[in-house]
Order: structure tokens, then sequence, then C-alpha cells
């Protein structure tokens, strides 16, 4: 089953492994790896706080519009969970994930 | 001769006399991190928790990393297809397999098709699968190549040499954050009946980043 889901567009100070060119961005979950301590917290040192870690994939298209050098073109990235919210309509910015 | 030292060239600015420019010299203070770097060193072999020579050994070992390493692990992925599978399914455990440890990472294998090419970034830093590459090139941790292969990648290996037909589609990895990444490049025709060792020699570091393809036997 694809899974459609859209980056938060939240812009939190701190040592953040989500790149900013993803945010709002829809793409589908490619892989699931685990969980992973949360770099936010775990670079400060504060207490270890599990996440659900994820491939997303992301079309070319989905990222840079009308710019995008070839929109079929793909960039997957690992974003944590606390990173994404679900997307029910799966019409659009979907890619094939397999 | 060239390399002798004058007193009227000890400043050593302009051109050499073979015609090169002076690097300068790093006659600066030390940056807040060196300061950091030396005092966090010093604490720890004062406090006895290392010893220089434990410190020298593991900066040895980190030097000692290369991308004969990878090369040896795309090499038996390409004769023997089973390991290939496990490569695939689980790239840390088959590399820890041939020696390789990826330590806390965990290490993902991207197969190159006559239909898909893969290619590698960090884009927030420079995450790169040094036990199995060494040290990164300068030009992976550079902005531009971090910036523009993400927006433009067939450009970027269009300059490292590599033109992709319109057909075949990029992946381009963005390694953001626990994951390592290594391309397993397509095997080069005319290689049938090579060994392992020999395939080995064709697997370049730019191949294992997706800058690249693996050599051709001719």
């Amino acid at each position: 089953m694809v899974e459609t889901v859209r980056i938060k567009t939240m812009m939190p100070p701190g040592h953040v492994r989500t790149p900013a060119y993803l945010r709002g961005k829809t793409g589908v979950i490619e892989r699931r790896l685990g969980e992973f301590a949360n770099p936010e917290r775990a670079a400060y040192g504060l207490k270890k706080e599990l996440q659900p870690l994820v491939r997303v994939r992301f079309s070319m298209r989905e990222i840079w519009g009308d710019a995008a050098e070839n929109p079929d073109d793909t960039l997957d990235a690992e974003i944590y969970l606390h990173w994404l919210e679900a997307i029910v309509d799966d019409t659009e910015g979907s890619v094939d994930a397999t | 001769m060239p390399h002798d030292h004058h007193d009227d060239d000890f400043h050593h600015s302009g051109m050499s006399p073979s015609g090169h420019p002076y690097r300068e010299d790093d006659d600066h203070p030390l940056t807040y991190w060196q300061t950091m770097e030396i005092a966090m060193r010093e604490l720890l072999i004062e406090k006895g928790i290392l010893t220089p020579a434990e410190i020298a050994q593991q900066i040895d070992e980190m030097d000692a990393r290369e991308p004969a390493n990878g090369a040896a692990v795309v090499a038996r992925a390409w004769v023997d297809p089973e390991f290939k599978e496990r490569l695939l399914t689980d790239g840390s455990l088959a590399s820890r397999e041939m020696g390789y440890d990826i330590g806390a990472m965990r290490l993902i294998a991207l197969e190159n098709t006559a239909d898909t090419h893969n290619v590698v970034v960090c884009t927030l830093c420079s995450c790169y699968p040094r036990n199995l590459l060494g040290l990164p090139p300068d030009w992976y941790k550079s902005r531009s190549y971090r910036s523009r292969v993400v927006k433009e990648p067939r450009k970027v290996l269009a300059e490292f040499g590599l033109s992709l037909p319109s057909a075949t589609t990029v992946r381009v990895h963005d390694s953001t954050a626990d994951m390592r990444y290594i391309v397993l490049p397509e095997r080069p025709n005319g290689t049938d009946g090579w060994n392992a060792d020999k395939l080995a020699s064709l697997v370049t570091r730019d191949s294992m980043i997706g800058v690249g393809v693996a050599r051709s036997p001719d």
C-alpha cells in the first residue's frame, strides 16, 4: 500500500535533520527503517527519545515544480516520524515506491 | 635550486621560483573548535581515559580506510548473487560479513540497473560510508555539490563525465539521518569469467557515490 505523507512546514531552531527544501512537500514512504534517537534531543545530551525513521521518496516535480530538471526523477530522504503528516488523498505528488 | 631559502623570498608572497603561488601559512590564532579539540584531547589523556598512542592509532585506522573496501563489496555482489541479495536487504550485515563494520550507522546499498541510476549526497553536512570508502572527497562536502545535485543531478553528473539518457530514471538519495549509502554500479560488459579481485579493479570511488560508473575493461 502506498502511504503518502507531507513534511511539516515548521521551522524549529537546533540540530534538525529535515532539510528545509523538503518542508511542505508530499512524498511516499519508500521503506521503514526502525527507531532511532531523535537528533533534535540527542545533539544536546537530552534524555534519549526514540523516533521511527522512514525513507520518503519525492518526485523532482513535487520538490522543484516547473524548475525541475526532469520531473520524473526522484529524491529520497530519511525523515523522522514527528516531521510527517499523513495524507489521505492519494491523487497528487505520489511516485512509484517499488 | 628552487627550494633554497633566501632572505629576499622569505615572505613567500607572489609566485615561487617554479611559478606556483605560495600557500599561505596558517599563522592565525586557534579557532574556538580547535581550542575545544585540544582541551578535550588533553583532558582525556590526563584522566587516563585514552593514551596519545591510542589516539594516533585511531587516526591511522581512519586514514587506512579506502575505496578498495567498497570495491571489494561491490565486486563480491557481482559474482555472488546470494551475497548481493543480502547486501540489498541489509547492507550493514553484509559489509560486516566482509570485515567492514559500519558501527552505529546502517548501510543501504542502492542498485543501478539498465533504467535506474542512483547518486548519493548529504545536503546537511558530509555523511559518507567511511568504513567502505574512506574519507569523502572535498567536492562531496562542498556547498556547490550538495545544493546542486538535488536540483539538477543530470547537469552535475554530466560535469563528472556521465551523460544519462532521458529514459534513465535518476534517483538522488539525501543522506539526512542514520543511514549511509553505497551505490552498487552495474557490472561492465566484457567481464564474463572475471573473479572478484579482478572485477574490484574496475570499481571506482565515484561509481560507488553514483557520480560515475564502473570502468570498462578495455
